[in-house]
């Protein structure tokens, strides 16, 4: 007997009991089900939720691969100084550079899917219906969108919060507001802000040492310019380090070149909206670029805390930070994102400007994509709402040109009359 | 006056089994049967009891709501039984049919005489009443009131779905009596859309609009084209017919019978050679399929087409409204990582490791899997894709799901059927049953408002 003959025994053992979801979870990762159309139509497109969010986590691998092998570059750069001439293969796809990097992203990505999932089984078996497959990102998400010496203990009660607050208690998968894995960001940073911020928590390795003789500095670029420190950062890295990603950062978010790569893979298979990403690319630069006039009217002293921020030329935001990143991959999320094809033109927008200018403004963190995300998820229905009131209104207005024909009575010969309303 | 509809958004499903060209008369069946479930929000009353002996177009029920709207014998013989099911709600009505068939005879209409209510009287107690359709509420049309206009297509771009030029071909006559008739019945223009590549029998008829349609499907569903030629307001009413009924009451009006012969497309990947049968309304479905062949033996029977029609079996007997009857593969097995590993043999919209946005010409042989499991909705953007109405899919769904009425007047559940949510219904990632939600939303807007 097979492997599928024995599953299907056991589901047929299991059917109805108190298990079932978290059998079926199982099985239908294995097989796709038996199951056969009862209504409407008889035949089905192949897509399912599955394939939709493997899709995505398809295009996040690359971004952790890199995150990977980043955690180690950085780690060792910082001991022993930054390499003269930087070769890719001699030093940053070395072996060294994954072990310590493996060693310390593996257990983020074990922890947040364990955690995360011990949940959705728990909700699912209780409440009684399917494990579903939203989580299988956001648990590939965030260990991506995290400072790499992230303590496990707070990750794990992180993502618990993450996922009944922000997912289950609005009734699990697709019912949630705020995108899930942000909801975990933005619990780590305000339950725990001095372990989030500042310069020691980009690079593996920086808190421990800190205040002993071996110290180093793991200072992101976002973190050079809000103190005013341009030469210093362009000193360090240039602009090629910034775009391939061989920068300090959270995990996976450091490399804007895959992230591009991952961002044409999704809109090629159709999975995330272009609309969303083009719009919010559009915004960060407009106001990246306002900022930048403002710089050139002389409108900013350069002693002002905000002159570094705001005299980055307007393009670079997009390659520095998790800007790329929160755009490719959480401003996209469909649940919480807005839901018509205009709405996401201004959704997007929005995303992006107000990225850039959380982003400058935010005096205890220099970066705003997380928070802008969030804010414009709350944002999305109302969006859709006005967008969705157009088309109601465009009927409304055909309304008054309406034909409404009087009754015929009791099949007498009614006068056949067109009467406008 | 012809005007051209050019449909952009949409999915042409392109199946193995198209039916050959060619016409057979198939033998006829001994008990043929009415399916109560096909008239939609009718209450039957009986005029006759189980045994009772009846022609050809005589009436057997009317409906209980309009005693007018009768509903008539496909065929003479006995009827021998009405199945009933839970509360003794009526649901087949079963006739043994006669060797002889005879005929109920009226008097042909005098189409260049007759006034609007006459005919209307006419064609209630005819029981050719049945085959106009209404909207709002995609139900049979309500004799009291005046529809604004009159909606026929002359094109089915639905999957393996029967071609409309082929088995209207030769009935021009009956055609013209028909449109004739029904054009004295509304103030407002009939309106016809035809295929813009083939020379339709619609082209030589005279009192209608004509209009040339192309595009993928659903270019052919009567809602698509009633949107984009004259959209329904609130208020509103339009009358649909399919060409195939109009020759049934052209037929009627020329001669005074109630003919229910209608030529069968017999399609689908588990036909052996899938071709036209000639047939009557009621038939049962083995008297052609095993004249064609079967290919397996666990096979889906179709009334209608693969999108919009309901689950039959080889002894269950063919709708009053379809000309399709299709069969293809059960597909209650297991896959191996079916949810992740790359398909080249199954149809999606997306591009994820699917890969029939290679070639769209290609052919498929799909089963009645459902390829995943039923979720809440998720992914958005995509029914925009494959629906040309200007009505937001997704949230005239979810507004019919959560029953707000008013919400499902002003995104305009009054303009559309079941059958426009077929294409959203395939392409959904969350397998949600659109055609059933709508159908429940209208049903509820229809006992609510009226």
């Amino acid at each position: 007997m097979g492997l599928k003959e024995k599953m299907h025994e056991i589901k047929l053992k299991y059917q109805g009991k108190k298990m079932a979801p978290a059998f079926n979870a199982i099985h239908t990762f294995l097989y796709t089900p038996n199951e056969t159309t009862h209504s409407g139509g008889h035949v089905r497109a192949v897509d399912d939720l599955k394939r939709t969010m493997n899709t995505v986590i398809l295009a996040l691998v690359p971004c952790l691969l890199f995150g990977i092998f980043n955690t180690g570059y950085q780690h060792y750069s910082a001991i022993n100084g930054f390499p003269e001439s930087f070769s890719i293969w001699e030093h940053f796809i070395t072996w060294d550079n994954f072990v310590l990097g493996a060693i310390t992203v593996l257990p983020l990505v074990i922890v947040s899917y364990g955690v995360g999932l011990l949940i959705e089984f728990i909700f699912a078996v209780i409440k009684g219906h399917e494990v579903e497959e939203g989580y299988l990102v956001t648990g590939m998400l965030v260990p991506l969108i995290v400072p790499v010496d992230t303590p496990l203990w707070m990750l794990a009660v992180a993502v618990a919060f993450g996922v009944v607050i922000g997912k289950e208690v609005f009734g699990g998968t697709g019912m949630n507001i705020l995108n899930p894995a942000l909801t975990i960001r933005a619990f780590l940073f305000f339950a725990y802000p001095t372990w989030m911020s500042g310069d020691k928590v980009w690079v593996h390795g920086a808190v421990e040492r800190a205040g002993t003789a071996d110290a180093i500095s793991g200072e992101t670029i976002l973190g050079y310019l809000a103190q005013g420190n341009t030469q210093e950062m362009y000193a360090k890295y240039d602009l090629s380090e910034m775009f391939f990603g061989f920068i300090p950062g959270s995990v996976g978010e450091t490399s804007a070149f895959l992230i591009l790569l991952g961002g044409l893979f999704l809109i090629f298979t159709k999975i995330a909206s272009w609309r969303i990403m083009v719009s919010a690319v559009v915004g960060s630069l407009a106001m990246g670029w306002i900022f930048n006039l403002i710089v050139d009217f002389g409108w900013i002293p350069e002693y002002s805390k905000f002159y570094g921020l705001m005299s980055f030329e307007f393009w670079k935001h997009l390659i520095v930070g998790g800007l790329a990143f929160g755009i490719v991959y959480m401003a996209t999320d469909p649940v919480t994102g807005s839901q018509t094809n205009k709405g996401k033109w201004i959704y997007g927008f929005l995303i992006g400007f107000l990225s850039v200018m959380i982003r400058v403004f935010n005096p205890g963190y220099p970066e705003g994509v997380f928070l802008a995300i969030l804010l414009m998820n709350v944002f999305a229905p109302t969006i859709d709402h006005y967008v969705v009131r157009g088309n109601v209104n465009k009927r409304l207005k055909r309304l008054k040109n309406a034909t409404i024909l009087p009754d015929t009575v009791d099949g007498a010969a009614a006068e056949l009359k067109a009467e406008t309303v | 006056m012809s005007k051209d509809i050019r449909i952009k958004k949409g999915l042409n499903i392109n199946l193995v089994g198209a039916a050959e060209q060619t016409t057979i008369q198939a033998v006829s069946s001994n008990v043929y049967a009415l399916n109560l479930d096909d008239f939609h929000g009718v209450t039957p009353k009986m005029l006759l009891k189980e045994g009772a002996e009846l022609k050809a177009g005589e009436p057997i029920f009317h409906n209980k709501n309009e005693e007018s709207m009768r509903f008539v014998s496909p065929v003479s013989g006995e009827l021998v039984e009405i199945v009933r099911g839970a509360r003794r709600r009526i649901l087949s009505l079963k006739i043994l049919a006669d060797k002889e068939q005879v005929y109920h005879e009226s008097k042909p209409v005098d189409l260049d005489k007759v006034d609007a209510a006459e005919l209307r009287e006419t064609l209630l107690m005819s029981g050719c009443w049945a085959f106009i359709k209404q909207r709002p509420y995609d139900i049979i049309a309500n004799p009291v009131k005046t529809p604004k206009a009159i909606f026929i297509s002359g094109h089915n771009t639905a999957p393996l779905a029967a071609d409309v030029d082929y088995v209207i071909k030769g009935k021009e006559k009956e055609i013209q009596a028909a449109i004739t008739g029904l054009g004295k019945l509304t103030p407002g223009k009939v309106h016809v859309s035809v295929a813009d590549t083939t020379t339709s029998p619609f082209g030589q008829i005279n009192g209608i609009t004509l209009h040339k349609v192309s595009g993928p499907h659903p270019a052919g569903l009567v809602g698509t084209q009633i949107n984009k030629i004259d959209p329904i307001n609130k208020g509103e009413i339009v009358w649909t017919v399919s060409p195939q009924d109009l020759v049934i009451i052209g037929e009627y009006l020329l001669t005074g019978r109630f003919n229910a012969e209608r030529t069968v497309a017999l399609a689908g990947s588990s036909v052996k050679s899938p071709k036209y049968y000639t047939t009557k309304i009621g038939a049962e479905v083995s008297t052609f399929l095993y004249a064609s062949g079967v290919n397996e033996e666990k096979f889906r029977l179709i009334n209608g087409d693969v999108l919009t029609g309901y689950k039959t079996k080889p002894d269950g007997h063919l709708g009053f409204y379809n000309n399709t009857v299709t069969a293809i593969p059960e597909g209650d097995d297991y896959e191996l990582f079916g949810w992740t590993k790359p398909v080249f043999n199954k149809i999606s919209s997306s591009r994820a490791l699917t890969f029939s946005w290679l070639n769209p010409k290609k052919k498929y042989d799909l089963d009645t899997n459902t390829n995943g499991e039923h979720r809440a909705f998720v992914v958005t953007g995509g029914y925009e894709e494959v629906f040309p109405l200007d009505i937001y899919p997704l949230q005239l769904l979810k507004a019919c799901m959560v029953k707000d009425l008013d919400e499902m007047e002003q995104l305009g559940l009054y303009e559309v059927a079941p059958e426009d949510f077929s294409l959203t219904e395939f392409i959904c990632v969350s397998k949600q049953p659109h055609q059933q939600i709508i159908r429940d939303g209208l049903d509820l807007l229809y006992q609510e408002i009226g």
